[in-house]
């Protein structure tokens, strides 16, 4: 199956976020080798050059490393993984702070809910 | 490396210009959708690169060399009209492109026609429109080329053919070859492509990296089409 690829942003960075996903989450562990620029272009349905564009850039980050002649390998380096994790989890929740103040629903209320929604008590936003 | 260079290339059919004074530049290892409205020039750009049509002024070279035989041995080109014989069999015109180019791959040919179900032994005109159509682009995609030319590839097959036929066009190219493509489904094919060049009345109106283009507009290539060439 094709990746799940919007047209309306840049494929490349997409590229990259769902590598990123896929490192954050598990997927890949530290220290495996990545398939061919060729076979992941193919999995994502993406031409090979965009592919090789969203790959240097990981590489650049060191997320991504590579070695001269045996392919590309994912970082070893867990603090990084963790740190990006960290990023990204600070992304989405700034995200979410924003939709919520559109609702306007204050920092404090959006993070009560938060807690009461966790904990499974949806009566309360029932009747919001 | 250049594989296409055009230098100031003008077109005339009579006291109609088609194409005005066209400069541009493609290398090779990549793909480019060649992008524009109805009688924008796409095709007659297209056939002054197969050799099918001589400029009235300029230029084209193919690495380097001026459009002839030689540019024609590197160049496998999907016409927007079938040339074929209908009462051909498919098999025999698969003979008939094996014995004509060298290039000419006939397992991966043969390959393509079972995964997408197609009977060699059928005559061409027997087969639906769109069966034809993925005949021809079997063909096409089944030589070692340079340089393909792709002109309206999937308009008459169905969108599950098409995500065929795309990851086909992917997974056959050489990372070394080009591949242009003229189409107006440019939804169904954006995310393949690396360059996108929009003609407008004969000439260049942008010539661009996709995600360049998607990176400054924050819009779809398809949706920054219809936004330029707004009727």
């Amino acid at each position: 199956m094709p990746w799940n690829l919007d047209s309306d942003r840049p494929i490349f960075i997409q590229i990259i976020e769902k590598i990123q996903m896929d490192i954050i989450s598990g997927l890949y562990h530290p220290g495996d080798k990545l398939p061919s620029v060729r076979d992941l272009a193919q999995r994502a349905s993406v031409n090979p050059n965009t592919m090789q564009k969203a790959l240097s850039e990981l590489e650049r980050t060191g997320l991504v490393y590579s070695q001269r002649t045996s392919g590309r390998f994912i970082t070893e380096d867990t603090a990084m993984i963790d740190n990006l994790k960290s990023e990204l989890a600070k992304e989405l929740i700034t995200q979410f702070l924003d939709s919520m103040e559109k609702l306007g629903i204050e920092k404090e209320e959006a993070i009560s809910l938060i807690s009461k929604i966790s904990k499974g008590d949806s009566h309360d936003t029932d009747r919001m | 490396m250049i594989l296409i260079e055009c230098k100031e290339l003008t077109k005339n059919y009579g006291t109609h210009t088609a194409l005005s004074n066209i400069n541009l530049q493609i290398e090779s290892g990549h793909i480019i959708g060649l992008l524009g409205p109805n009688g924008s020039g796409k095709t007659t750009m297209i056939k002054l690169i197969a050799g099918l049509l001589s400029p009235s002024s300029g230029t084209i070279n193919i690495n380097g060399q001026p459009v002839g035989p030689e540019s024609k041995s590197q160049i496998s080109y999907l016409p927007d009209h079938s040339y074929l014989n209908g009462s051909m069999r498919v098999r025999d015109i698969m003979d008939f492109f094996d014995d004509f180019y060298e290039d000419f791959d006939r397992m991966r040919a043969y390959d393509m026609l079972a995964k997408l179900q197609i009977n060699p032994n059928q005559k061409l005109k027997t087969l639906s429109k769109g069966t034809q159509e993925k005949v021809q682009l079997i063909l096409v995609m089944s030589r070692r080329a340079e340089l393909y030319i792709l002109d309206e590839p999937i308009a008459g097959v169905d969108p599950a053919a098409r995500d065929y036929i795309l990851d086909t066009i992917l997974s056959n190219y050489d990372e070394t070859a080009s591949i242009l493509i003229s189409t107006h489904l440019i939804a169904d094919i954006e995310n393949i492509l690396d360059e996108v060049i929009f003609i407008q009345n004969g000439t260049i109106y942008t010539h661009t990296e996709v995600d360049d283009l998607r990176q400054t507009q924050n819009k779809s290539i398809d949706t920054i089409f219809r936004e330029v060439f707004k009727c």
